[in-house]
């Protein structure tokens, strides 16, 4: 088990009621870590059409977490 | 080259003022403005929210692909943030070269690249007053 920060923003933020939480987990990877995430909050967008950022920088979904990390979660983009 | 984002009314003048000039031939903008409807819905206003850190790391990341994939001199990109009312400017996209091919084919990818990949959203407030963050699904 590993201690990391997670973050939400926009339909995730509101979804979940929160802007943040600190979690111990047992995911290995950011796609773990998801998974476990939606099913607790209900996101409801598939994973393909999100991203994920780790301590800002975007990373891909099967990247290792590490204690301490900031998981930064971004459900699908709409800029423009 | 410079890709912001903004939480105050983008100057597109200014920011013109600021692209290369004198070697350049041609100068191609985009502006992305709010309109009052989204399939089929009425929309009175548009919140959008970034994660600003990434949102200019991958920002820049976009001009600098723009300028080795095209015969470019300069780029330029900034996204306001905040409530906006309809009409107002969302997105500002400007691009110089010597020749009009490239700054066309170049404002084109910034913009279809940013929509697709900088982490910034987008929530409709519809006259009837519900709200809805646009591309997220509900449930």
């Amino acid at each position: 088990m590993i201690a990391v920060t997670a973050r939400y923003f926009a339909a995730f933020r509101e979804r979940a009621g929160r802007d943040r939480e600190e979690l111990t987990t047992a995911a290995r990877t950011a796609a773990e870590l998801y998974g476990e995430l939606a099913s607790r909050h209900g996101f409801a967008d598939s994973m393909t059409r999100c991203k994920v950022a780790i301590n800002d920088e975007l990373a891909s979904w099967d990247v290792e977490l590490t204690a301490g990390d900031e998981v930064l979660f971004f459900p699908p983009v709409a800029g423009g | 080259m410079s890709f912001k984002i903004t939480v105050v009314p983008i100057d597109a003048d200014a920011r013109k003022r600021e692209l290369t000039q004198g070697t350049t031939g041609a100068c191609v903008t985009f502006e992305g403005w709010v309109r009052n409807h989204n399939e089929g819905e009425s929309v009175q206003a548009l919140e959008y929210e970034a994660h600003v850190p990434v949102a200019e790391k991958e920002g820049a990341k976009i001009l600098a692909e723009a300028k080795a994939k095209f015969a470019i001199e300069d780029a330029i990109c900034e996204h306001r943030i905040g409530k906006l009312a309809i009409g107002d400017c969302a997105v500002w996209v400007g691009v110089t070269a010597a020749h009009r091919g490239a700054a066309f084919d170049a404002c084109r990818y910034i913009i279809d690249e940013t929509k697709a990949r900088v982490p910034i959203w987008k929530k409709e407030h519809y006259t009837s007053g519900v709200t809805g963050w646009v591309n997220c699904a509900t449930r």
